[in-house]
């Protein structure tokens, strides 16, 4: 996603009324400090954009106690985009940021703003990157007019005028004017036409590993989640969605759970959901246990891992496939090298096991419909939210929560629309829907299983002369969202074997290319998991790469470089890491080195895993160095925390989790059986952020991708042989 | 009918014996720093002290509960975020989504309790709380800090990057 219109227009009139939601807003004369909506617990709170002072435009607020209030549409969900976002308005506005607050606008303000915020989803790693054009143009607009206010009042020549730390002076007169003094009359001018923007390497505020603005809340208990949510007349409902995934309720049975203690209601929420309302969660969920359901028989319900992993071999030799990627004749090439490389790699299925179960709560009357969503897509929470209520998009509002975890889960509003059929059965009374874990576990969106059919030639000299991937799997796009499959296919399969540079482009240049995907879905439900299928596909070429470089039998990291010198981005990040982990210097006994690189999100990434296996086939990983180039770096410290997030979800997936399928059902619905990498098995991780400039990257995502494949390459180092299938608990790496 | 005493305060809750702790916590008491993850004390998400001990309180029946048996919550660690380890998460920035915090917090206040000046083996071994968002780096740059007594809040983000 690009930015769009780069022009920010404020409606001159009834903003406030609009913005303020009927409540008192004043301008430069409110009063007081603007306390955090989420601060604190109140019953009934609607968190929604309403800072005490003065909207200079969308983006700004300033009160007349100085501070400012940025006002983020991105989904904060623990990736650090909302300190990066006031980060980077702030410096446009040359304020104070010891007096940066900031608010979520809610999607039906921006709906009757006419999107005067642009985008609310925030999935892609496109937070920064999508957004960071038109909020910086914000921060300076406004800044040009709180300036454009002083010379007015001073009567002096803007040019003669300075913003300086929250402030503009006239140095020649040596006189000063707070922003919070200027911003009533700031707010009436017509913003400017075009701002220019600082260069990057002017930055003070943006580009500073500055700390995050969300930590107080979160220390204390005090940060309000969708789970918290409490209401005036609230009840809460527990939700049971068919365990074979796709299957009918024929009947079920509440007068056993009427009379149980606090029940109130047993609903059918679609053809395969039932959920039971209670005072409180504890006893809906009591009485759901107990709730006797029926269901209809499916074909679904025969189905097990086993079958799908057949259904997906047989894709890998079919005769149709998807082209993703091409040039020269790769299977020609091969049958004629002097010496081919062959191997067929899988990965599962994974959930993303958000610390905070999915929830939503709704509150829907005759003519309104509100809803409290952890969302990474607020707009879409809202749409939901008609949709399922039957009100028009104004007549609907959502306020968003801050997710505990979405790592792409909470782009999808399956719990929203839940959440408003259910509370549309109770109108005027506002339904707190959680679901357990277990249900969490078996209802989600998954990282598609796939598998791999690697194919590689090599001359005489050990050069690569042609190479083959054919990937077999579910696609996201054709499950989620087929009418924008291009040509039949689904082109996100291929993120990071793309030819085209920018956003997920192969860095290697090899003579003859064949990426293809045959497409083999299951009844399993998939969806982008943080990474989405860089992590797949740099697992398949990062840990074949090592399997064609010993064939060829050259060094791992020489065998990359020599093929990269056409992708001087890939190499650098490559480079980086290898120099900052010693790449080829002696190491202690029996430990291994491996190293991966890729590219996704805009951003290139790069990573050296240092690990050793023990005669038990245990792995330690000691010590991992990523690297990750995004261009232009916001905040580096929140960089690092991504890096180092990274290695947790991407390492931790490929140590110990699968989702297999029995019976049509999810087999793992806890944290018992999906085992969830702690702290003790946690790496030392070391972070090179890399800044080659000119372009904005992503971060959530990047460098997920390259966690596994650095590890499973330093694995195939000490064990002499690759490991290609997932996760590494099912397999044997005794020394053989 | 159960009787507690949850961060000092004497409280009687109506409420059936079976129902979790967490829940009584959550719902009854309106206490909501304490978090649900997984219901099976697998995530530690709900971590409570009870008389000093780090328990997961999802798989504590009400019921099993005496007035006598002092719990303290994450409302109830400090009153204004002044604890040690608090002070120690703030400087090292450890939350990403913070879902789990409190219950890393909780933990590591009674690790440094019970051991004042953890090794990293102690840290291993008693800070088992799942962190989806991987913050384990930081919480163990934060357990240490904490038991240097340092982690002031205000102080500079000086992460230590190798």
């Amino acid at each position: 996603m690009t930015s769009q219109s780069t022009t920010l227009r404020t409606p001159k009139v009834s903003r406030r009324k609009v913005l303020a939601g009927g409540a008192a807003l004043g301008t430069g004369l409110a009063l007081g400090f603007h306390v955090p909506a989420l601060a604190k617990a109140p019953e009934g709170f609607r968190p929604m954009a309403k800072a005490a002072g003065t909207e200079v435009n969308a983006w700004v607020v300033v009160g007349t106690d100085e501070t400012v209030t940025i006002r983020i549409a991105r989904t904060e969900m623990g990736q650090g985009t909302l300190t990066g976002l006031a980060q980077l308005v702030a410096e446009e506005l040359n304020c104070d940021w010891k007096k940066v607050r900031t608010e979520y606008p809610t999607p039906g303000q921006n709906l009757a703003r006419k999107r005067v915020w642009h985008d609310f989803s925030t999935g892609g790693s496109r937070g920064i990157r999508g957004s960071q054009d038109y909020v910086r143009k914000g921060g300076a607009m406004a800044r040009e007019m709180l300036i454009q206010a002083a010379a007015t009042q001073w009567k002096v020549p803007v040019a003669e005028c300075k913003a300086v730390g929250g402030a503009v002076v006239h140095e020649a007169s040596k006189r000063k004017l707070t922003y919070g003094k200027l911003a009533v009359a700031a707010s009436k001018l017509e913003p400017p036409k075009d701002v220019k923007l600082k260069d990057p390497k002017d930055w003070t505020i943006a580009g500073k590993p500055l700390k995050r603005l969300d930590t107080t809340d979160k220390l204390t208990g005090k940060q309000l989640y969708g789970v918290d949510i409490k209401l005036p007349g609230m009840l809460n409902a527990a939700i049971k969605d068919a365990p074979v995934i796709g299957t009918p309720v024929k009947s079920y049975d509440e007068s056993k759970v009427l009379s149980m203690p606090g029940v109130k209601k047993v609903v059918k929420v679609n053809a395969t959901t039932v959920a039971v309302v209670a005072e409180t969660w504890w006893q809906a969920k009591k009485a759901l246990d107990a709730l006797p359901v029926v269901y209809e028989d499916t074909p679904n319900a025969k189905v097990t891992s086993a079958d799908i992993a057949a259904r997906l071999r047989e894709g890998l030799d079919a005769k149709e496939a998807f082209v993703g990627n091409k040039n020269g004749d790769a299977l020609a090439a091969i049958a004629g090298a002097a010496k081919k490389v062959e191997a067929i790699y899988a990965t599962p299925f994974l959930h993303h096991a958000c610390m905070e179960p999915m929830n939503a709560t709704a509150l829907v009357t005759a003519n309104k419909c509100e809803v409290w969503s952890p969302t990474q897509n607020g707009e879409g929470s809202l749409a939901a939210a008609s949709e399922a209520s039957g009100l028009p998009l104004d007549k609907c509002e959502v306020y968003k929560m801050p997710p505990g975890g979405g790592f792409g889960r909470r782009g999808r509003q399956d719990y929203v629309t839940q959440a408003v059929t259910i509370a549309k059965q109770m109108p005027g009374t506002p339904i707190k829907l959680i679901w357990s874990r277990e249900e969490d576990m078996m209802h989600g969106y998954n990282r598609p299983i796939t598998q791999c059919k690697l194919t590689a030639g090599l001359d005489a000299q050990g050069n690569l002369v042609g190479f083959h991937a054919r990937i077999s799997g579910p696609s996201i796009v054709a499950y989620q969202n087929p009418s924008v499959l291009q040509g039949g296919g689904d082109i996100r399969m291929f993120q990071g074997f793309w030819a085209d540079p920018g956003e997920a482009q192969i860095g290697y240049t090899i003579p003859n290319l064949l990426v293809e995907h045959a497409q083999r879905a299951t009844h399993v439900p998939v969806g982008p998991w943080r990474g989405v299928n860089t992590n797949q596909n740099a697992v398949y070429l990062e840990c074949f790469m090592d399997e064609v470089a010993k064939a060829a039998g050259k060094d791992p990291l020489a065998f990359r470089r020599a093929l990269m010198g056409n992708h001087p981005k890939h190499l650098g990040v490559l480079n980086a890491v290898a120099e900052k982990a010693g790449w080829g210097k002696p190491l202690p006994a029996g430990v291994h080195r491996g190293i991966a690189q890729h590219m996704g999100y805009g951003s290139y990434s790069a990573a050296v895993a240092e690990v050793s296996v023990d005669n038990r086939g245990r792995v330690k990983v000691h010590r991992m160095v990523l690297g990750v180039d995004c261009g232009v770096a916001v905040n580096p410290d929140q960089i690092a925390a991504q890096v180092e997030g990274s290695v947790a979800l991407g390492l931790g997936a490929a140590m110990y989790q699968e989702l297999t399928v029995k019976d049509g059902k999810v087999v793992e619905t806890n944290f018992d059986t999906y085992e969830i990498m702690r702290l003790a098995a946690f790496p030392r991780v070391e972070t090179v952020v890399v800044q080659s400039g000119g372009f904005w990257g992503g971060v959530g995502e990047p460098t997920i991708c390259v966690a596994a494949p650095s590890v499973l390459n330093a694995i195939h180092a000490a064990i002499g042989r690759p490991v290609r299938s997932l996760p590494l608990k099912n397999v044997d790496l005794r020394s053989a | 009918m159960a009787k507690l005493n949850v961060n000092g305060k004497p409280l009687d809750v109506k409420v059936d014996d079976d129902t979790p702790l967490l829940w009584v916590l959550r719902e009854q008491l309106g206490m909501t720093g304490t978090k649900y993850g997984c219901g099976v004390a697998q995530c530690g998400a709900c971590s409570v002290h009870l008389n000093g001990e780090v328990q997961r309180s999802c798989a504590i029946p009400v019921g099993s509960l005496q007035a006598t048996n002092k719990i303290v919550t994450i409302e109830g660690l400090s009153r204004d975020g002044s604890h040690p380890v608090q002070k120690a998460w703030a400087t090292v920035d450890v939350p990403q989504c913070g879902y789990c915090q409190s219950g890393q917090i909780m933990a590591a206040a009674a690790l440094l309790k019970k051991t004042p000046k953890p090794t990293d083996t102690d840290i291993d071994a008693a800070m088992t709380n799942i962190c989806r968002c991987g913050t384990y780096q930081r919480i163990r740059a934060a357990v240490h800090l904490a038991a240097k007594g340092g982690g002031k809040s205000g102080a500079s983000t000086a992460q230590k990057k190798a």
